[in-house]
């Protein structure tokens, strides 16, 4: 019973604190003049210093862009995005003078993730995480650097790797999403502003948890970040991103992508626990999350785990995928969605098998509440030369209230024959048997949907580090707030 | 009858036997005895043709034939015949259907007429009762929703039918009880014959008070550490494998 | 206008007069609506979400013809029936397009059933004609259904009154082929069963010779109150054929509604079953099998709505793909909003003899109501190598173990079919698609499936 009540005491707790990360920092910023043309792109690689190369890459995806169109084919659908009514680079002006450490850094900041849970002085925070802070459009402060390049591991802002290691730069950027991937990904391509860079050399495993934490702050901006991770043969690395946003009236942009890659033997673990703001009970605000997040097994014998926890936001399109190249090569996804009021979110995976013997799992569990919609989506290839490759999905959609909607749709291609896929799915209500037996115990309706809800999501949060399992059950519990009675 | 020399086997790339020498005559009835793990189940395997299991040294001469060439229906046809240790369950193919198909297989390959409808039904009831076997189990799909127990009589009437001329029996005994463990031996030790021989594969000595040996040969880690007559069997189970298992490392 | 669009169109005009119900106002409306809708969308092609797997390669590369009396007179040695060598069955046959009374039987049709051809109908009754037809299914963003409703030129219409239990089954037959040039036809179908009503109905579809042509079959089904529908369907097209099908059924309360679709044959098939659960109580089983090979590509598309509370679903759908075959499976289930207590269970196994054959499977769940039980499995796969392994150790030729397992494989679709003759019938025709079928004894192409 002890966990238990210890649940049900934080969702309690959680109650009375809808979205408590609604608030706005008062900070002086310096924002690039609205909208969207290449002399902003050339401000944006101005600003970071960038080599003529990087400037190039970037041109060239804005010019495809403006033949794309909108990706029209998810369930969510929204108004045309005004991209030229937004502003594509923020930063507090103090951040300008580019601070040498943790002290020169404006305290206005600084409380601001206190605030949020994440201390930045190193002393304060949780051994064994390194963070990188991402405050609109920049790298507000990174910890624990040096003892993480005492072993080689490389982790910074993506703007200072371009500096310090442009040829890893060169070589892995847009070689897993490549520029003409989808219009979102070729936006963020043309203007990403910053993001975490991690190198974890040949043979290390990397000492501690890697965690990224983004803010979008300003008003009226979109938030493009650009996380590249590489791990080297025979190496190991975990790492985890969070995200909020203030709640403001109008939809916000975040369009970032994130792209790995792992060698030979090597292994990246990838947990999110995405919380941005999801707009009002009526749907009014709220983060547009459109996301392109892919890794590439090129090794033999390599590993790739996505593991997500998506809460927030009024929109959701996201698709972690792996792309199986390396023989015996391993994806994993492992996925909670909660949609609730007003929220929309169309997520899943693509496991792409070339190699032979690779395997892929996917364990998604969807719980929709409110009036929201929910989509899973899923792709499973495998390729003319992926024998003995082996996949299995499971995907559960759990309904609470009837005006509410779960949808499954996965898509299965197998040009192999000795590759065996295997996908199961369900989609049933909250069980009234179980919600009984927990309120006949004295356990009041809304503790016992999170106690079950909970359950229902046991395998995936189990594959979250614990630093982050605790927030995410939490998180659980907020989410779901207000769903019954 | 069976020869086997320096045998090598490899499974994945990995060397599981790593040189067995092994004679079994007509009318004799060898055990392998080993722990878990010391390669008997790949050595039964490797008898019936399991793809997978690559003999990359040495040799099987069987009846004075390589048994290395012959397809596992070339084998059961000429009278190799593995009880697994886990039969398979199909699902859709009647009992009956199964052995009535493998039957008159076999008997193609020995040249003999195959059975009619009537014949058959006649000679498959006759051994479900010496067997003790319900005629419920043959209308079933083969081995589907069978106890443990059921599987390995349904392996045994298998053999019973096909009249193997070796019979390789890979762990028959694990989940028996006795009377179970009574009915599968007598059926066994009904086939005994000067022409017929048995190569018994277990972990322990118990079947061997029922099917009793000319020979013991202890496996582990991938050779024949020992040979010798059924008291061999017996000093193993006050024994135990470890003195094997040390003497391997 | 897209030039295929255009030509399969271009003889509208010159057709109208001579396509059935060509004096009836309403339906020439409705043939204008659909050639309207037909020359908006276009020939469905890979962009859109519903054809993502299936592209109609054929029908672009061949310049169909309309049917002509010739054709239909096209000699016909063996008639494509389940139950060889039995006369009292009732039947009504089409060849290429047109009705042959010579190989039709209809004399021995029970009291309150009614059969005629498309034009028979809309000449006898057209009043209650009219009350149905193009009512039951959607054209919206169905190009082919609407073509079909431009050019609908044979096919039956089956009323079968309140309270009649019909005993017997009743085929509807179409064959085609042995035309000089290819063809396109365009058969439209109509069953309607009133309350109360039983019946069991099967679609024969049929190919002769070798030549290409283009089968664009529509059937509308409208199965009354407590009534029961066994609606099969047998597809064994030529090796060139095009053959596009869809079913367009709503089920009212209580009513059954069982279809089973087996495909053997075709170069490019594609069968859709369209089925609203309109009515409480109403519960539909829609199955089927298929069994390529060679380059041939087969499509089954299922959409099943639960539109009302208290409705039940149940789909299984097994297949083998032989040498480049590509097969296709895409099943829906929709919950409305407030069909609670729906029940939905759909089913999809592939079976992969060769290393070109390909599978691509879209199995999906679209959900607005919460008292809900829906699930689906999908696996695509090689043969059990462990069960072929221990065939095999008994003695059992390779080619032969092959075969029964692909017998056992299929073993679970065939159990869904409910009549026992149809069953025996349908299997019986899928093994003879298996390979070197010598090897089987007769107890394998003879007996029933089930461990009798």
């Amino acid at each position: 019973m002890g966990a238990i009540t210890n649940t049900v005491a934080q969702v309690r707790e959680m109650t009375e604190e809808k979205y408590k990360y609604g608030f706005v920092t008062h900070i002086e910023t310096e924002t690039a003049p609205k909208g969207l043309n290449e002399d902003i792109i050339r401000f944006i690689s101005a600003k970071k210093s960038e080599p003529g190369w990087l400037l190039d890459w970037r041109l060239k995806a804005y010019r495809y862009w403006l033949n794309m169109s909108e990706p029209r084919w998810q369930k969510p659908q929204f108004p045309e995005i005004d991209y030229q009514d937004a502003y594509y680079y923020s930063a507090p002006k103090s951040m300008s003078d580019k601070p040498k450490s943790l002290d020169e850094v404006d305290p206005e900041l600084l409380k601001t993730y206190e605030k949020l849970g994440i201390p930045l002085h190193e002393q304060e925070v949780l051994a064994g995480v390194a963070v990188d802070a991402v405050f609109d459009s920049v790298s507000v402060a990174t910890t624990f650097k040096a003892k993480l390049e005492e072993v080689g591991v490389i982790f910074c802002p993506i703007s200072e790797a371009v500096q310090r290691c442009p040829d890893l730069v060169k070589k892995y950027l847009g070689s897993v999403v490549p520029y003409t991937d989808n219009k979102h990904a070729t936006l963020n391509s043309a203007v990403f502003t910053d993001g975490s860079f991690v190198y974890v050399p040949k043979g290390i495993r990397c000492p501690m948890e890697l965690s990224t934490y983004f803010r979008i702050n300003a008003e009226n901006t979109g938030q493009f970040e650009r996380t590249l991770i590489i791990a080297d043969e025979d190496s190991y690395v975990s790492y985890l991103e969070g995200c909020t946003a203030p709640m403001r009236d109008e939809n916000q942009l975040h369009a970032a992508v994130v792209e790995l890659i792992t060698l030979d033997n090597a292994e990246i673990k990838y947990s999110t626990v995405q919380n941005w703001y999801p707009g009002d009970k009526n749907g009014r605000g709220g983060i547009y999350n459109f996301v392109t997040k892919r890794g590439a097994c090129r090794g033999r014998n390599s590993k790739i785990s996505w593991t997500q926890v998506e809460t927030g936001s009024a929109i959701t399109w996201k698709y972690p995928s792996c792309i199986l190249q390396g023989d015996n090569s391993v994806g994993e996804f492992f996925s909670i969605a909660i949609t609730n009021n007003a929220q929309q979110a169309d997520t899943g995976t693509k496991m792409i098998h070339l190699g032979q013997n690779t395997k892929s799992k996917i364990i998604s569990k969807g719980i929709s509440a409110g009036r929201a919609d929910q989509t899973y989506r899923g792709l499973v290839r495998m390729g003319p030369k992926a024998a003995g490759a082996r996949n299995y999905t499971q995907c559960d959609s759990l309904l609470i209230g009837d005006t509410c909607g779960a949808h499954t749709v996965p898509y299965i291609e197998s040009k192999n024959k000795k590759a065996l896929v295997e996908h199961e799915a369900t989609t049933s209500k909250i069980s009234e048997d179980q919600l009984f037996y927990l309120r006949q115990r004295g356990i009041d309706e809304e503790s016992a949907v999170a106690l079950v809800v909970n359950g229902f999501c046991r395998e995936v949060l189990q594959q979250l580090p614990m630093e982050f399992a605790v927030e995410a059950q939490k998180l659980v519990g907020i989410s779901l707030e207000g769903s019954v009675g | 009858m069976l020869e086997i020399k320096n045998l090598h086997v490899a499974v994945d790339g990995k060397e599981i036997l790593k040189g067995i020498d092994l004679i079994i005559n007509a009318g004799e009835t060898h055990a392998i005895m080993g722990p878990n793990g010391s390669g008997k189940s790949t050595l039964s395997y490797t008898l019936a043709g399991r793809e997978g299991y690559d003999v990359t040294k040495g040799r099987i001469l069987y009846k004075h034939q390589d048994l290395g060439e012959m397809s596992p229906e070339e084998r059961a046809g000429n009278g190799v015949f593995l009880a697994f240790q886990y039969p398979v369950e199909i699902p859709g193919v009647p009992n009956t259907t199964f052995l009535k198909e493998a039957l008159n297989a076999v008997r193609r390959y020995r040249g003999e007429e195959e059975l009619d409808a009537m014949s058959f039904i006649k000679l498959v009831r006759q051994k479900t009762k010496e067997l003790g076997i319900s005629e419920d189990m043959l209308k079933r799909a083969v081995n589907v929703g069978f106890s443990g127990g059921e599987k390995k009589r349904n392996e045994i009437l298998q053999m019973a039918i096909l009249n193997p001329v070796l019979a390789v029996l890979d762990e028959t005994d694990s989940g028996l009880d006795i009377d179970a463990l009574k009915i599968v031996s007598d059926g066994v030790n009904a086939l005994r014959s000067p022409e017929r021989a048995t190569l018994v594969i277990t972990h322990y000595q118990r079947l061997l008070d029922h099917i009793v040996p000319d020979y013991v040969h202890v496996l582990a880690n991938g050779r024949i550490q020992r040979s010798g007559g059924k008291e061999l069997a017996n000093e193993l189970e006050e024994k135990g494998y470890s003195e094997f298992a040390e003497a391997a490392e | 206008m897209h030039e295929i669009t255009e030509h399969l169109v271009k003889n509208f005009e010159g057709q109208l007069p001579h396509l059935p119900g060509s004096d009836l106002n309403w339906v020439e409306a409705m043939r204008r609506s659909g050639l309207e809708l037909f020359n908006d969308v276009g020939l469905p092609n890979t962009k859109m979400e519903e054809w993502k797997y299936t592209r109609l390669r054929t029908l672009e590369d061949t310049r169909f013809q309309p049917v002509n009396e010739g054709n239909g007179a096209a000699k016909v040695d063996q008639l494509p029936t389940l139950f060889t060598g039995q006369k009292e069955i009732p039947r009504i046959v089409f060849v290429n397009g047109c009705l042959r009374t010579d190989l039709s039987d209809l004399d021995n049709l029970p009291d309150g059933v009614l059969v005629h051809s498309l034009s028979g109908s809309l000449a006898y009754d057209p009043v209650w004609v009219r009350s149905y037809l193009g009512r039951i299914g959607q054209m919206d963003s169905r190009p082919l259904f609407a073509l079909n409703t431009a050019m609908m030129n044979s096919g039956a219409i089956v009323r079968v009154r309140k309270g009649v239990i019909v005993k017997s089954p009743i085929e509807m037959i179409f064959v085609a082929g042995l035309t000089n040039v290819p063809v396109a036809y365009y058969p439209r179908n109509l069953i309607v069963l009133e309350e109360n009503s039983q019946a069991t109905l099967i679609n024969i579809h049929d190919g002769l010779g070798v030549g290409p042509y283009f089968a664009n079959s529509v059937t509308e089904v409208d199965v009354g109150n407590n009534a029961n529908l066994r609606h099969y369907r047998v597809q064994t097209e030529n090796l060139e054929a095009t053959h596009i099908g869809s079913m367009h059924v709503r089920v009212a309360n209580e009513a059954n509604y069982e279809t089973f679709s087996m495909s053997a044959g075709g170069r490019l098939s594609r069968t859709e079953a369209f089925v609203r659960l309109e009515g409480e109580g109403a519960h539909c089983r829609v199955n089927g099998a298929y069994f390529m090979k060679g380059r041939e590509h087969c499509d089954n598309t299922t959409v099943i709505e639960h539109v009302v509370p208290h409705t039940k679903c149940r789909e299984v759908f097994k297949g083998v793909l032989d040498d480049e075959a590509c097969g296709v499976f895409q099943g829906k289930i929709i919950v409305h909003k407030d069909a609670q207590k729906a029940d939905g269970h759909q089913l999809s196994r592939a079976l992969l003899l060769s290393d070109k054959a390909e599978m691509d499977a879209k199995p999906e769940l679209e959900i607005y109501a919460d008292d809900v039980k829906c699930s689906h499995g999908a696996t695509s796969g090689q043969i059990d190598e462990s069960a072929l392994f221990y065939l095999r150790s008994r003695g059992i030729p390779d080619a032969l173990a092959r075969n029964m397992l692909i017998r056992s494989f299929m073993a679970e679709a065939f159990e869904e079919i409910t009549d026992e003759k149809v069953r025996d019938a349908m299997a019986n025709l899928f093994m003879h698609r298996l390979p070197a079928q010598c090897f089987l004894s007769e107890e394998w192409t003879r007996d029933k499936l089930s461990n009798e």
